[in-house]
């Protein structure tokens, strides 16, 4: 790498393929936002353009951050986040039918989202310094549950169903990459599979059961709670391969969709641009799991590896579990579209993975200059 | 299920494969996941495009019609009878409604809604849903229209707007004729699944013209597309097709002759027809009392209900189609064609001693009238010759003048209902009863009783056809007037039983105080006088009880020298053709032919009648609520019992 360039080196070692994702992704939501709103910057558009900058700036200035010091901070981190868990629970105050959100001065957050990151680091940090051989032990299993017992148990207090769910397949993900046997996970499926009608039953509120339910059967109660899946299926329907042009969107303009400018941004969007705008969204994001996935496998140590692509999966959850839902193929669960939909917890944490993946791939690129 | 055997040896580079083996299943996680999106997301937006695209613009835009404005009724001479009055209105629309309780609460005080109502607009608020607005009243004033529109702003919901209702200048007058207008009720609406019939302000027919002609005078509704939100806040108007207003029915009915005889027949109970003897046009067909469809077409209160079923002079019946009375002597100039189409000479004299003797019984005559010939009968009434005479030529023959007449026979008219009533023959008595005709039934016949009932339609049809001697019959569209062609009866025939109709007025006859006050033109006419029940002794019907009393009936035309107009007028329970009946008739044509002369004549009766319809009716209903003070429970019942109008 002796390329003579009239760029400064830092600059062009900045990973400007993942940048150009991020920005198509985060521009192309503030416009769907600016539309959203009617044609206004306010109250969506500016503040996520705002937010989305100063988070990306923060993300940079986390790749410069070696991978070894998030390694170092992840326990006094989970200590952190846990104590913002037990002040949310006590003092938080209520949004979409749970007491997830924490009021500081200016800014609110949900602590929740930050323990995704924080336990991903803390769970790829413990089998990264667990001996090859020890993989297959018991001791591999209950230290990783230890951890997460009491930040998961916090969260179902509040109760939060699709954070929780978040928070548990991205654990999941670094335990299945560390090397966990197989049978583990098959096993643990058929008990969850088992255990899903007693779930519903016993630890459910009338509202989640009530959501799970119209997934199953939408057509049932059209005007009630099926609404928001039906009025999301017409949004992307009515919008066609070409969409109905940016601004003359009248599911979203006339209130008919729901959440519009949050959890169903996607359809917003896709009545806007069509089938061609949704294509090319999930070509961003596909595009970006490629990157942050290319990035575990060429990582140096199981650390960085697991890191690498539990923060990939992390990102890849948010946006299976928001898309699968708008398009009719999953119940509706509160979680948004990271980057793309307004919001800060979301794009906080989803920055913050990416800051961490990136600071994975200057030391693979470190590594190999070397 | 694990593999029994030594383990495999756990290695840092073994958990690198194990790594990139797993991550290698992941990333096909992720693009399985990508690819089910994206082919969900082109069936959706390809494949149901359609579908999709219909629900999104049935989400945008909503249809609200424009009710059309019913078509005119109008008279022969283009005036108007039913016209469309601009009226105010205030409606609620449900989606925008913010707090009904306040807002309703507000609106009863402002525009003094009863309870009642206040109750139905939050029922059909309940049921309500979307765009569709809710009629709150209708038919304000402008005060009242205008205080709700100054409080708009914190009345979110209340739609206050100007619109069109039915309006009948003449009323009462034209009640029965014309029939009223309603909001369409249930069945009406199930039968016809239009959702024009349950837009607020649209009224459908309900009785007479009104309901028969109702696919002329509706017209077609205008439609206004609105773009709402979800929440039913309007956006804008897409686009409005204008409404085509309802054709104009312009029908053969004099407005000024309806209104005069309504009005002269006072307090009476009764009808008057009055045709063009040529055409057939019905020029009056006057129905007293009726009710005022002005108050009928805002919706019928069940005491207003009450009140009118209960009236024993039973303002809701249409007495010139759908009353039945035995014609008695009127039908004498009818008899007269019939006796000499059976061969009597009219020159033929019958002694009249005051009745006839029919085997053991005594047939009466209302006099001892000594010698008669059969203009001298008709003018005098003479019951005793027309018995002796009818005798000769037997009921059959009778009955096929009847028919020729038209007694008996159905219109076609555009009504609701006509009873048509019976001329009887031999034939019938034995299909209807299984005996056999006998004589007596014959005379009772030939003094129009017995067997014989008809309506005053009619009557006055057999008038037009003996005046014109033509084969008219009753129209009551106004269209291009042809002569009828002639009655197949010789017109010396007609000529005898017009004299007789003459001399009935004009002569030495029984009507002889009616004649019209002009020297040059004359009326011809016969009274009636018919038992409502059979009465014996001296009494006859002509006192006692009103119910029991003689209907009065008298069939007319004029002038005699050339006949242009014929009619009937009954006068139920009026004691008598002469006494009630023929008075009407004289100042009917009176007004036909010299307007001031007549209209003065009316203004002094109906000074002594104590005012004109609208002034007696509103006094008869307020004598009416002060003897019947409303019962909160007892109206329910009532409401139940008419059948689903709605108040």
């Amino acid at each position: 790498m002796t390329t003579v360039s009239m760029v400064p080196r830092n600059v062009a070692h900045l990973p400007w393929k993942l940048l150009f994702i991020v920005l198509a992704i985060g521009l192309f939501g503030g416009m769907c936002l600016f539309s959203a709103a009617g044609g206004s910057l306010m109250p969506w558009a500016l503040p996520h353009f705002v937010r989305f900058f100063a988070l990306l700036c923060m993300a940079l200035g986390m790749s410069f951050v070696r991978p070894e010091t998030y390694r170092e901070l992840s326990w006094p981190a989970y200590g952190f986040v846990i104590l913002l868990l037990v002040v949310t629970l006590l003092i938080g105050t209520i949004g979409g039918g749970a007491k997830s959100w924490l009021e500081l001065g200016v800014i609110r957050i949900q602590p929740s989202e930050l323990m995704k990151p924080v336990s991903i680091l803390l769970l790829a940090g413990f089998y990264g310094s667990l001996p090859p051989g020890e993989i297959r032990r018991f001791s591999a299993i209950w230290p990783p549950f230890a951890m997460l017992v009491i930040p998961v148990g916090l969260i179902i207090l509040q109760p939060d169903l699709g954070t929780t769910l978040l928070l548990l397949f991205a654990a999941i993900t670094v335990m299945f990459l560390a090397g966990l046997p197989l049978w583990y996970f098959i096993g643990g499926g058929l008990a969850v599979a088992a255990a899903i009608p007693l779930a519903y039953n016993l630890l459910m509120l009338p509202h989640q059961q009530k959501r799970v339910l119209i997934f199953l059967t939408p057509e049932q109660d059209p005007l009630g709670a099926g609404y928001h899946i039906t009025q999301s299926k017409i949004a992307i329907g009515s919008g066609g391969i070409f969409g109905k042009g940016f601004l003359n969107g009248t599911q979203s303009h006339l209130h008919y969709l729901p959440e519009q400018h949050t959890d169903f941004i996607f359809p917003a969007m896709a009545e806007e641009w069509g089938l061609v705008g949704g294509l090319f969204l999930i070509g961003c994001f596909y595009l970006l799991f490629r990157w942050g996935m290319n990035v575990a496998a060429e990582a140096k140590g199981r650390f960085n590896r697991l890191t690498a692509a539990g923060m990939t999966m992390t990102i890849f959850f948010y946006f299976a579990i928001n898309l699968l839902m708008v398009v009719g193929l999953a119940p509706v669960v509160g979680i948004p579209l990271p980057l793309f939909s307004y919001g800060g917890s979301a794009m906080l944490t989803v920055m913050i993975c990416l800051g961490i993946l990136m600071s994975i791939d200057r030391e693979n690129r470190r590594n190999r200059r070397r | 299920m694990r593999r029994k055997g030594p383990p495999p040896l756990l290695t840092e580079n073994s958990q690198i494969y194990t790594f990139s083996r797993r991550s290698f299943v992941l990333g096909g996680l992720q693009a399985g996941v990508a690819t089910l999106i994206a082919g969900r997301m082109a069936y959706i937006s390809i494949a149901e495009n359609e579908r999709y695209k219909l629900l999104s613009e049935s989400n945008r835009v909503q249809m609200v019609l424009v009710p059309p404005r019913r078509g005119w009724i109008v008279d022969r001479h283009g005036q108007p009878i039913a016209i469309n009055r601009s009226d105010y209105r205030v409606d609620l629309i449900p989606d925008q409604l913010k707090e009904p309780d306040r807002i309703i609460a507000q609106l009863a005080q402002l525009l003094q809604l009863p309870l009642d109502e206040v109750d139905r607009i939050n029922k059909e608020l309940a049921q309500a849903a979307g765009y569709q607005p809710v009629p709150v009243a209708e038919n304000l004033s402008f005060e009242k229209y205008a205080a709700v529109t100054l409080r708009l702003p914190e009345m979110p919901g209340v739609a206050p707007l100007r619109g069109f209702s039915r309006f009948y200048p003449e009323g009462a007058a034209v009640g029965h004729l014309v029939g009223y207008v309603g909001t369409a009720n249930k069945e009406e609406y199930e039968k016809e699944k239009n959702p024009l019939l349950i837009t607020p302000g649209f009224k459908v027919g309900k009785e007479g013209l009104e309901k028969v002609m109702e696919p002329r005078l509706r017209g077609k509704p205008g439609a206004k597309r609105l773009e709402v939100t979800a929440r039913g806040k309007l956006i804008r108007e897409l686009s409005t097709l204008s409404d085509e207003s309802g054709g104009t029915l312009p029908l053969t009915i004099d407005a000024g002759l309806q209104a005069y005889a309504a009005r002269r027949m006072g307090n009476e109970s009764g009808s008057c027809v009055v045709l063009d003897c040529f055409t057939g046009d019905v020029l009056c067909m006057a129905s007293m009392p009726a009710y005022d469809p002005n108050s009928f077409s805002d919706g019928i209160g069940s005491n207003e209900w009450k009140m009118y079923s209960s009236n024993e002079r039973k303002p809701l019946l249409n007495k010139t189609l759908n009353s039945l009375y035995p014609p008695g002597s009127t039908l004498k100039p009818m008899m007269a064609l019939a006796l000499q189409a059976g061969g009597v000479d009219p020159e033929q004299v019958v002694n009249c001693p005051g009745g006839y003797q029919l085997g053991n019984r005594f047939f009466r005559c209302l006099g001892k009238h000594g010698a008669m010939n059969m203009h001298r009968a008709v003018a005098k009434s003479c019951n005793t010759y027309f018995y002796a005479m009818s005798r000769r030529i037997g009921i059959d023959k009778m009955a096929a003048m009847a028919e020729q007449m038209t007694l008996g026979l159905k219109y076609d008219l555009p009504v609701v209902s006509q009873s048509y009533g019976t001329y009887p023959n031999s034939e019938w008595k034995q299909r209807k009863y299984k005996d056999r005709w006998r004589e007596s039934d014959t005379l009772n016949a030939a003094i129009g009783q017995g067997y014989v009932i008809l309506n005053p339609l009619q009557l006055a049809m057999m008038a037009a056809r003996i005046a014109s001697g033509r084969q008219v019959l009753p129209n009551m569209l106004l269209r291009r007037s042809r002569e009828a062609p002639p009655l197949n009866i010789p017109p010396e025939h007609l000529q005898v039983a017009r004299n007789g109709m003459w001399e009935v007025v004009n002569g030495n006859g029984t009507a002889g105080a009616s004649r019209l006050p002009f020297p040059e033109i004359q009326m011809g006419g016969k009274t009636g006088t018919a038992q409502v029940r059979r009465i014996t002794g001296a009494q006859r019907g002509q006192s006692g009880e009103w119910k029991y009393r003689d209907h009065g009936l008298f069939v007319f035309f004029a002038p005699t020298s050339n006949p242009r107009y014929a009619g009937a007028v009954v006068i139920d329970h009026g004691m008598g053709g002469a006494r009630a009946a023929a008075p009407v008739a004289k100042d009917v044509l009176t007004y036909l032919f010299d307007k001031p002369k007549a209209i003065e004549n009316l203004m002094k009766l109906e000074e002594g009648w104590g005012g004109n319809i609208a002034v007696r009716m509103k006094r008869e209903a307020e004598l009416w609520a002060a003897a019947n003070p409303p019962k909160p429970k007892t109206q329910q019942a009532s409401a139940d019992a008419n059948g689903g109008t709605r108040t």
